[in-house]
């Protein structure tokens, strides 16, 4: 083990320039996907803000007993999609209209009956927000005798809907990209670190080492460069973040990597050092 | 003209038994070699270059496979040896080259307990065994130099003393002398006849017929794949006649 290690560090004393060069190209292989990464988190949070507005409203017929009205709300709360279940009776559904409908201010306050029904405004849990479930709860709520209509802007969930698949799809094929072309840039400069380690490799084996003592070092030091690189990427993206993000006014609400998705950020380094060091060794030890 | 190493070798730690090689584009580079070594032998391999002379040693150290033939080596059958199998046979093998082949930006030292640290060898005995091979070929005080701080001389002798650490039973040179002037190359001859005196068999590749003349050792001549002599055959030949 103190062979391994031994070994593994050698390589960094021994090409300083290589190895600086292997741990650059990481990083900047790992910025570019942790900036798209980045710019699909905010993406996603965006869009959760959107989906959050998601509403079904339950207009109540005029005359319902608030008993009534109580005991299906806390039925609708107990559904699994459901979050929360809010009553507006009638004199709430005019005051917000008077706030949220300007221009009808004046007409409302001249009222002599409040023509605005009460209702349950249900909004769903996270996951459930897409235009199919929304549909279903609304039926459902159809099937309450008390309830006169049912609105939730079906047009726009599914719009919604399509973004949001859009959005994922995009990203996905958008994340794979960029990191199929992290994977070849990284094992092409593990493959010149192994290339130029050529000579040392032919002579292990001419002393009769193992193709898995060859192996060893050279995946260590694969795992310490993408560590490194992971590291390394890591500060350039938040120096991007502070940059763009904080002195732009238009991103000012951009959010940044949570701590697990940064660990797997460094892992997935660790995992490219590994994997491109394993098929650049492995290769050249099939070819000689 | 062929010969058959047919003599009763029954301590054989090497045969070739009707080896050929012929490489990708045909070229034959062996043409049905058969041979024996015997433990502690000290056989020449000569020839003209591209006689073959190279190809029977990398085809001993399990480099090359043969295109038909039997060889065994150590009780190793090379035809059938798996990819698990080379390491071990290469670590009862001591191989030296005309190029040292030494890693440069390590000591004399380094570059000899390399070849114990690559088999593992006891971490706490490498440090004895590597000072005690480095005596024998008489560079103790030279240990701590880098290939470069030595003559060529001096670096094949790191070679050997590399090559013997694992106390191989068979000792394979390849051109070991062609690098070096007149002095040096007598002295690492004489050291390689130090080694096989002291039971190593040692088979050495060389086009330098003055170093073979010199010597009453075996000599297997190779002219274009093929033995044309061994000294050995003429020598059971001329007995069985007497």
């Amino acid at each position: 083990m103190r062979l391994l290690f031994r070994e593994a560090l050698l390589a960094f004393r021994r090409a300083p320039l290589l190895s600086t060069l292997s741990i650059t190209t990481i990083a900047f292989s790992l910025f570019a996907v942790g900036l798209f990464g980045l710019v699909a988190i905010n993406m996603r949070q965006a869009l959760r803000g959107l989906e959050s507005r998601v509403e079904i409203v339950a207009f109540i017929l005029h005359g319902t007993p608030l008993e009534t009205i109580t005991l299906a709300a806390d039925d609708i709360s107990k559904f699994p999609e459901v979050f929360a279940v809010g009553y507006v009776n009638e004199d709430s559904a005019l005051a917000q209209a008077q706030v949220e409908l300007e221009e009808f201010k004046d007409a409302y306050r001249d009222l002599e009956i409040n023509p605005l029904p009460a209702s349950l405004e249900i909004r769903l849990k996270e996951g459930h927000r897409d235009a199919a479930t929304v549909a279903a709860v609304a039926e459902r709520l159809q099937g309450f005798g008390f309830i006169d209509d049912v609105r939730f802007g079906r047009e726009w969930i599914e719009r919604l809907d399509r973004l949001r698949n859009v959005a994922g799809l995009v990203g996905l094929i958008i994340g794979l990209a960029f990191a199929a072309v992290a994977v070849i840039i990284i094992g092409t400069t593990i493959r010149m670190t192994v290339l130029q380690r050529a000579r040392e490799i032919a002579i292990m084996r001419l002393v009769g080492a193992t193709n898995g003592f060859i192996r060893g070092p050279f995946l260590l030091e694969g795992a310490i460069k993408g560590l490194l690189g992971g590291l390394l990427s890591i500060v350039f993206i938040y120096a991007g973040y502070i940059l763009f993000g904080r002195n732009t006014p238009m991103l000012s609400g951009l959010i940044f990597f949570e701590p697990p998705q940064l660990l797997l950020g460094i892992l997935f380094g660790v995992a490219l050092g590994l994997g491109g060091s394993l098929v650049s060794v492995g290769r050249h030890l099939r070819n000689v | 003209m062929t010969y058959h190493g047919e003599l009763p070798y029954l301590h054989a730690v090497i045969r070739f038994n009707h080896v050929s090689k012929a490489f990708a584009k045909g070229e034959s580079a062996l043409l049905d070699v058969s041979f024996r070594v015997a433990k502690g032998e000290f056989v020449f391999l000569t020839g003209h270059s591209g006689a073959g002379k190279s190809t029977i040693l990398r085809l001993i150290y399990g480099e090359l496979s043969p295109t038909s033939g039997d060889i065994h080596v150590l009780g190793f059958s090379l035809p059938n040896i798996t990819a698990r199998e080379i390491p071990r046979l290469r670590r009862r093998l001591g191989i030296v080259f005309q190029d040292f082949r030494l890693l440069e930006d390590r000591t004399a030292e380094e570059n000899v307990a390399f070849a114990l640290e690559v088999t593992r060898a006891r971490p706490d005995s490498i440090a004895s065994r590597t000072s005690r091979v480095l005596t024998q070929v008489g560079l103790a005080a030279k240990m701590h130099a880098l290939p470069n701080e030595l003559s060529g001389g001096e670096q094949q002798r790191v070679a050997i003393a590399r090559a013997l650490v694992l106390d191989p039973p068979i000792l394979l040179a390849d051109e070991p002398t062609g690098n070096l002037d007149e002095r040096a190359m007598r002295g690492v001859f004489q050291l390689l006849r130090d080694i096989n005196a002291g039971g190593t068999a040692v088979v050495m590749a060389t086009h330098n017929l003055d170093l073979v003349r010199g010597t009453n050792h075996r000599t297997i001549e190779l002219r274009r794949g093929e033995v044309v002599y061994d000294s050995a055959v003429e020598t059971g030949q001329r007995e069985g006649l007497a």
